[in-house]
């Protein structure tokens, strides 16, 4: 393990850090290795850190791993893109295929409270209809759950996260009023909504996981724009400001910098617990069930490098689907001048929505999207410089220096399943001899539809709100979902309804690898919603004997 | 380079609002980079200073941002990106495989090492980079456009946008925590933000931007 990663775990003697004190700690229950607990959980991010929670408040015990350290925010976070790098996952992973994926920073933390802990707060709830894409849409997969159950735990994300949004939401169904007031946009979100007008389309202040007014011990966010980078000041609700404190609280124990290499099978089909490397040593606990929570690329990973005789093809892959139906979402922008300063890394980094094209359906692509305004920090800025421009040497320099006169928008867009991208296991193994992924990408030409027709739009509005020298960025990509699929066929799915593997009763998925498609709009509060979902349906399997 | 936010330094907020301790630990460390090489040898590291030196000129800085170092400390660290593609090997291998490379290209074409071409010369090649028209052997199967984009061009500039120097130089605000931001509407400056010049009232912006710190 190289100088510049964490390696002593804080997480231990009965106590975890407090995240809301420098230097505090509260207290932590915790349990031995032997002790069969109800549930081990691989992954603390809004998959794992809400399941966490939600068990250990029902009463069940409950240990969380996170590979990554266990962070205070308060003391931990410094305002600076290069040293918040350690947020991330950067273990190697090979990528390949037409389109390969950036990985890292862009889509994968490495920390307790996971990618929640750098993530741009974009709180949306799907689409109805996207829920049954295929049935009444005709493209993609049907999700095995009804909308309306979804909606409900929307609502209590919603109000677990204080979302700050808009006082009435310009799309869909009617929904509860946000719990908190929109934040103020900033000059780039303001470009964006004068050229949503010009182009026809609704806008909205964004709804954000970061509060407005205070709560709790967080206080309201000071616009200080770093969020990508960790909030240092704990008003960004993430899954270690939020679900976290209440695991702990409830009587969980977190075990940070503690890598699951392998589930355990036993007989009868059933797991019996997890090896995990920690302080330098592979150990096992003992476990009733286990949740895999480790997002699309580390949950397949761990469920392939978990193979054994009696699952020769990896755990929970008797369809031969774990790895498979891959999918981002597209996320290319477009970029132009203002005569005015816009000072754009100023306030949270996306200020303001427009959901118009996940809600019409008068368009020659299949999917959805959503267009965001923009607040990249200069090492993000220069990234998309020189990937999208292609420049260097003193031509460079002298676009950087435009910084602060730049308005963009980018899209999140509806990824579509495609069987061909996937993740695998490399020969090569990582630090801890365990094989690392290989991560294979193409976009669909229904993808690549959906991304033309964004980039014209993205286009449209900045050319109404009087931008110049516009430039697209063609190719840049964000969250992923699949890679262990939900469904009602074990022949065509991994888990069921519940995130319960068809193959092991008490293996579990909970995370955004079991989304059949990825909606139209940022995966974050959807992950937490099905958390809540799966935590209600296993306290009720409980109370009928069937867990 | 016409200077945009003169005598802006976001170092003065250093013991402001705007810097906390993490903060200010981060960027000392920043600033007493080693000056390498600690992982390269001598040769590839005088390759890889000239070729920052073409990536992001600085002919004009005193003290120009010491790019080479921070890429060699990342090396030396073995602090990798959390992917790479797979054509290309790992960060360490790669890095010294290219320069090495480079440094063949240079021979090959001009007779001489690639730091001691003129700065013409040196463009052309790492154009041809760019473009994939390099192929000398020592290039092995890795293909220059692929070492160009996603080690040269992921790293170097990265390196110097992390740096004070360049964030003065675009007027970036830098470290904001714990004071944040207020003024968020076009053209509006909160007083701890670099002051633009326009053009024949660079010294309002001076004096602007000499109060920063305070």
């Amino acid at each position: 393990m190289s100088d510049f990663e964490a390696s002593t775990p804080l997480a231990r003697d009965g106590r975890a850090p407090n995240v809301f004190r420098e230097g505090g700690w509260t207290p932590m229950r915790q349990y031995s290795e032997t002790e069969e607990v109800d549930f081990a959980i691989v992954g603390t991010g809004a998959g794992g850190g809400t399941l966490a929670a939600r068990l250990a408040e029902k009463g069940f015990s409950v240990v969380a791993f996170d590979a990554g350290p266990f962070f205070r925010p308060l003391e931990d976070f410094a305002s600076d893109e290069e040293s918040q790098s350690k947020l991330y996952w950067l273990d190697e992973r090979i990528v390949d295929g037409a389109d390969p994926l950036v990985m890292g920073g862009n889509n994968s933390g490495k920390c307790v409270g996971g990618s929640t802990v750098h993530f741009a707060m974009v709180s949306l709830r799907f689409r109805p209809e996207h829920f049954k894409a295929r049935t009444l849409l005709g493209y993609g997969a049907d999700w095995p759950v009804d909308w309306r159950e979804m909606w409900g735990y929307y609502d209590q994300v919603e109000r677990a996260l204080s979302i700050s949004g808009p006082l009435s939401y310009p799309w869909g169904p009617a929904r509860p009023a946000y719990p908190y007031r929109p934040h103020p946009m900033n000059a780039c979100a303001q470009a964006m909504a004068v050229g949503c007008e010009h182009m026809g389309m609704k806008w909205a202040p964004m709804p954000l996981a970061t509060v407005s007014a205070p709560r709790g011990e967080s206080p309201p966010c000071v616009q200080r724009g770093f969020c990508r980078f960790g909030c240092s000041t704990n008003a960004k609700q993430s899954a270690l400001v939020v679900w976290i404190p209440r695991a702990l609280k409830a009587g969980a124990e977190v075990r940070d910098l503690a890598m699951v290499g392998r589930v355990e099978l036993g007989s009868g089909g059933q797991v019996t617990g997890l090896h995990y490397h920690r302080e330098g040593a592979w150990r096992f606990q003992k476990a009733k069930n286990v949740v895999v929570a480790g997002y699309a690329i580390e949950t397949p990973r761990l469920l392939l490098n978990s193979a054994c005789p009696d699952a020769p093809d990896g755990l929970a892959n008797s369809s031969g689907l774990v790895g498979k139906y891959l999918m981002t979402q597209p996320n290319q922008g477009v970029f132009g001048r203002t005569k005015e300063e816009s000072r754009w890394y100023k306030g949270p980094p996306i200020l303001c929505v427009s959901e118009h094209w996940n809600y019409c359906d008068d368009k020659n692509f299949p999917g959805g999207y959503t267009l965001m305004s923009q607040g990249p920090m200069p090492q993000e800025w220069v990234n998309i410089q020189v990937g999208a421009r292609k420049l260097w040497g003193s031509d460079l320099r002298h676009a950087m220096l435009d910084y602060n006169h730049m308005v963009g928008m980018k899209v999140v867009g509806e990824g579509l399943p495609s069987v061909h991208n996937s993740v695998t296991l490399a020969d090569e193994v990582d630090q801890y001899g365990l094989r690392i992924p290989r991560i294979t990408y193409s976009w669909t030409e229904g993808d690549k539809a959906l991304i033309a027709h964004s980039m014209d739009q993205m286009q449209g509005c900045l050319e109404g709100a009087n931008a110049t020298d516009i430039f697209r960025q063609e190719q840049d990509t964000n969250h992923l979902n699949g890679t262990a699929r939900m469904g009602d066929d074990p022949r065509t799915s991994v888990v069921n309804p519940d995130g319960r593997t068809w193959d092991h009763p008490n293996l579990w998925v909970c995370d955004g690898s079991t989304f059949p498609t990825t909606g139209g709009v940022n995966p974050s509060l959807t992950i937490q919603a099905m958390a809540l979902r799966t935590a209600d349906r296993i306290e009720a399997l409980a109370a009928r004997g069937e867990l | 380079m016409r200077d945009r936010y003169p005598d802006y330094d976001v170092a003065d907020k250093r013991a402001t609002p705007s810097w906390n301790d993490a903060t200010r630990t981060a960027l000392d460390q920043r600033l007493a980079v080693h000056p390498g090489p600690r992982f390269l040898d001598a040769a590839a590291f005088a390759t890889l200073q000239a070729l920052c030196g073409r990536i992001l000129p600085q002919g004009e800085r005193t003290h120009p941002v010491p790019l080479a170092a921070y890429v060699d400390e990342k090396l030396w660290l073995d602090k990798r990106a959390g992917f790479r593609n797979a054509e290309l090997p790992p960060l360490r291998e790669a890095w010294q495989r290219g320069l090495a490379a480079l440094e063949a290209e240079a021979q090959r074409a001009y007779g001489r090492g690639f730091a001691a071409l003129d700065p013409a010369s040196q463009d052309a090649l790492v154009g041809r980079m760019a473009a994939g028209g390099l192929h000398d052997p020592a290039w092995g199967d890795m293909p220059c456009a692929l070492f160009f984009a996603e080690r040269v061009m992921a790293e170097i500039p990265r390196a110097y946008y992390a740096h004070p120097s360049a964030w003065n130089e675009i007027g970036f605000g830098g470290p904001a925590s714990p004071r944040g931001y207020v003024r968020l509407d076009f053209d509006k400056r909160d007083p701890w933000e670099a002051a633009e010049a326009q053009p024949g009232r660079e010294a309002e912006a001076r004096k602007a931007n000499s109060r920063v710190g305070r």
